[in-house]
């Protein structure tokens, strides 16, 4: 028993400490921010108060920042589970474009299926689509060598087009840049409908799916056999093969996993947000913002989903600083921060440092000698 | 060096460390891993700044910023890793970074005769024409030692000098250091080899946890007394076995042959075989094949020819899954790439390779309270020195990270042990573990294959010897009988040693 409450004291000692860097880096950008606010000639408080009532205001506005978030935490999960594999998805985005088009195929033409029924497979087809997409550069990667870093690039430009050709063609709504609608069967249920607070959000039951997806994340890489191989693979391929474990087999499942739930990602924005698919100009972002919250989450699952309400904070506040006439670029700069600063593990090295010439010093003042 | 002392995070690696080395000396540091020795000479060489402090030079203060710094004081430094470019000239090599120009051109003809000279004057005999990569390893650091004193060098420093030379090769570096010392150089030796402080020095000092310990007259001392000081307790220096009583064949190997990485034959037909209750040793200079044949035999490299056998049934290009289930337990020469998983805690690198079994399952997942209880288990069986299971297998040192990988290797009761280069960078205390531990699979009477680079170890540990050389077995040899001149020129190939 004490045991047991030992390892959930140094558990949650260790878990608080992995949040501490992360979290000063976020203090440290949003002065910088201020800063830079500042010097625009605008007061930081009012435009730190109109990012706040943005995302956080009232239900109408909590809601629509966990639509993004729920967007954020599943591609962060994404780019996170890879990386814990030693591998850098960088493919989150086109996984999230062919989740989102097959998501489309499956809630149109499944049409008929009972309603939840319908809408469980139009997200499993999403899951699937993106599962495979990603799955193409985890075998590439094991087979032929060749990095998923550049296999991704070009996967990404390729779903963007494929889909886009689809779009146009036969997906297409008559003169329309983008697709018809799916089928009422598929679409996922909205909050809107039961609670009058979230009447004009679009807030869906994706978020619960995307926290209970965070914790089958959580539970595969750090309870599993598969998790455990996975990570070992990550940390040491070297070591894993000497100890049994088939690297090729680990790289091409981390990548389909992590494919799943970018796939998922893209299935819940055509089933819960927009109901159809828009033939795109450039990439929807979701994917590479995907790399900055799993970045900031340290890669974890608990993590992600902290960091994924920040950016979707973030993102869903920025136009009301807008309106208050403060260039919502200030907030791209904030993000731009945040990420630099955890990634240079810039407060990390920074107390290390500091630690380490102090520990010199005590010891060089008391002659002690280790 | 005067009340040199230098600091890291958590260890104070030189303290009021005083050393004088004469005009004309050969001077040894001696002393065990982590003791200080290769801290105290990068600081002499300029890599280091020292926290407390002054060197002299030729009694003139002088602070030794960086390397160029030291170059042009006289001090050269040969690494026990050669910085050598092997597709360069020995003569190329010998000039880089203050090669003799002609215009904007580089003057070959003037760096080969200046290397030509040089070597006749301090009889070094290379090929100024020859290609780095294609002479031996002797010839290297020769070479090495020529760079030193073409940039003027009048102290010499070699760190770990011998460790990759044949007993014959390190007996021509002893004529060599000589000879130099006696045309008026002086020479600092970094080694941990007792023997050789007692053949090659004039003055020894030894340093233990960043202390110096003493100061001697080489010749006014012994082995056992050097011993002593160097560890700070008395040693036995031979390892105390049985005879032994020797079974059936455990392990067979017939013709074997692989590619190393480069897709070059690397062992070129070998036949072996070690039975149970002994110990086989592999001697042999570093790359002759010991690696990749090892890595072949526990399924890390596939073999092109020939075949592998675990108590008659062939394990030939088994998954290393499969080799290990087939009874062979294996500590690997690079315990940081093959041996653990340092980002991982001590409790999942002791199920590395049983992580599939039943008795780590719960449900879906992992028991990890079981997991966390096993890897105790095996922490206080085999005394690893550690606050508990949790921390990370970097954390620990290199004896302890070691003692780790013997445990979860012979807990699973292997019929035979695969010990490559096992004690490597460990200090007495760890070595004497690690040889205590093969000594006792041996009375087990199961089968241990020791490959080892310090011809110490194979000589001390082993029942028969197999000698590597260019990927064959030059011989094997009852260990009662061997020489260390034998095992020597097999070694080299089975040839005569060059002549001095």
């Amino acid at each position: 028993m004490e045991n047991w409450i030992n390892d959930l004291k140094s558990s949650l000692k260790n878990t608080m400490k992995e949040i501490l860097y992360p979290l000063a880096a976020i203090v440290i950008s949003f002065i910088a921010g201020a800063i830079l606010v500042y010097a625009f000639g605008k007061s930081p408080i009012t435009a730190y108060k109109a990012l706040f009532f943005g995302a956080l205001g009232d239900w109408n506005k909590i809601g629509e920042t966990l639509v993004t978030t729920t967007t954020l935490i599943l591609t962060g999960l994404s780019v996170a589970f890879a990386f814990r594999c030693g591998l850098f998805n960088i493919g989150a985005e086109g996984q999230f474009i062919m989740g989102g088009v097959a998501a489309l195929w499956a809630g149109w033409a499944l049409s008929g299926l009972p309603p939840i029924l319908h809408v469980t497979v139009t997200l499993l087809a999403g899951a699937l689509a993106g599962g495979i997409w990603a799955g193409i550069v985890g075998w590439l990667k094991a087979k032929v060598g060749s990095h998923e870093v550049i296999n991704s690039i070009m996967m990404n430009y390729i779903a963007m087009n494929l889909s886009n050709y689809l779009i146009m063609t036969v997906f297409n709504e008559p003169d329309k840049a983008f697709s018809y609608e799916i089928a009422p069967t598929a679409k996922l249920w909205r909050f809107a409908e039961s609670f009058v607070q979230f009447k004009y959000s679009r807030l869906h039951t994706g978020i619960i799916i995307a926290l209970i997806v965070a914790l089958i994340a959580y539970y595969i890489l750090n309870k599993t056999i598969r998790g455990y191989e996975i990570r070992a693979v990550g940390f040491n391929p070297s070591a894993s093969e000497y100890g049994g474990i088939n690297v090729n087999r680990n790289i091409i499942l981390a990548m389909v996993i992590s494919g799943l739930f970018s796939g998922l990602a893209g299935g819940i924005q055509t089933a819960g947000v927009q109901y159809r698919v828009n033939n795109l100009f450039g990439f929807t972002g979701y994917g590479f913002d995907g790399i900055s919250v799993a970045l900031v989450g340290n890669n974890h699952p608990i993590g992600v989903i902290l960091s994924g309400v920040l950016f979707g904070a973030l993102q869903k506040g920025g136009p009301m600083m807008q309106i208050e006439g403060i260039p919502k670029e200030v907030v791209g700069i904030i993000q731009g921060i945040i990420i630099l600063f955890v990634a240079s593990n810039f407060v990390r090295v920074m107390v290390q440092k500091y630690k380490e010439n102090k520990e010199i010093k005590a010891q060089v003042a008391k002659g002690e000698v280790k | 060096m005067k009340g040199i002392g230098k600091s890291f995070p958590g260890v104070r690696a030189n303290d009021d460390i005083n050393l004088t080395v004469n005009h004309g000396e050969i001077h040894v540091l001696l002393g065990e891993n982590g003791a200080g020795k290769s801290t105290l000479m990068n600081i002499l060489y300029g890599l280091y700044n020292p926290d407390e402090g002054e060197i002299l030079v030729k009694g003139k203060n002088v602070k030794i910023s960086n390397p160029n710094v030291a170059i042009s004081l006289g001090i050269g430094m040969v690494h026990q890793h050669f910085m050598l470019v092997p597709p360069f000239t020995v003569a190329e090599n010998i000039v880089l970074g203050s090669e003799p120009q002609k215009g904007l051109a580089l003057d070959m003809d003037k760096a080969i005769s200046d290397v030509e000279e040089l070597s006749k004057k301090y009889e070094l005999r290379v090929d100024p024409r020859a290609k780095v990569q294609d002479i031996s390893v002797g010839m290297q650091q020769r070479v090495e030692i020529l760079k030193t004193l073409y940039r003027g060098a009048e102290i010499l420093i070699l760190d770990e000098p011998t460790a990759v030379l044949t007993p014959q090769e390190i007996e021509e570096l002893g004529i060599i250091l000589k000879s130099l010392v006696s045309q008026g150089k002086s020479i600092i030796l970094i080694t941990h080899k007792l023997k050789e402080v007692m053949i090659m020095s004039d003055k020894v000092t030894i340093i233990r946890r960043g202390k110096v310990i003493d100061t001697l007259e080489t010749s006014g001392t012994s082995i056992e007394e050097l011993a002593e000081k160097m560890v700070g307790r008395k040693v036995s220096l031979t390892v105390d076995k049985g005879e032994a009583e020797v079974g059936e064949p455990i392990l067979q190997v017939k013709g074997l042959k692989t590619l190393d990485n480069r897709g070059l034959e690397a062992v070129k037909g070998v036949d072996f075989e070690v039975r149970s209750g002994e110990i086989l040793g592999i001697a042999g200079v570093d790359g002759n094949g010991q690696s990749e044949l090892v890595q072949t035999i526990t399924g890390l490299r596939k073999t092109t020819a020939g075949d592998i056998s675990i108590k008659g049934k062939s394990i030939t290009n088994l998954s290393p899954k499969d080799v290990t289930s087939s009874g062979v337990g294996y500590i690997p020469e690079d315990r940081h790439k093959r041996g653990l998983i340092l980002d991982f805690p001590l409790s999942e690198n002791t199920i590395l390779g049983i992580h599939r079994s039943k008795a780590f399952k719960k449900g879906f997942g992992l028991d990890y309270r079981k997991i966390r209880e096993y890897s105790r288990k095996l922490i206080k069986e085999f005394d690893v020195r550690t606050p508990n299971e949790r921390i990370y297998a970097k954390s620990l040192s290199g004896g302890n990270q070691q003692k780790l990988i013997i445990a979860r290797e012979l807990d699973r009761d292997p019929s035979l042990l695969i010990a490559s280069q096992p004690t490597r960078g460990l200090d007495v205390g760890a070595i004497e573990f690690v040889h205590h531990r093969l000594i006792e699979q041996r009375s087990k009477g199961k089968a241990v294959l020791l490959v080892s680079l310090e011809l110490d170890e194979i000589m001390a540990l082993s029942d028969r010897i197999a000698v590597m050389y260019d990927g064959k077995i030059v011989g094997i040899v009852d260990a009662k009988d061997a020489t260390e001149l034998e095992l020597g020129i097999m070694m080299a190939g089975g040839r005569r040693p060059e002549e001095h």
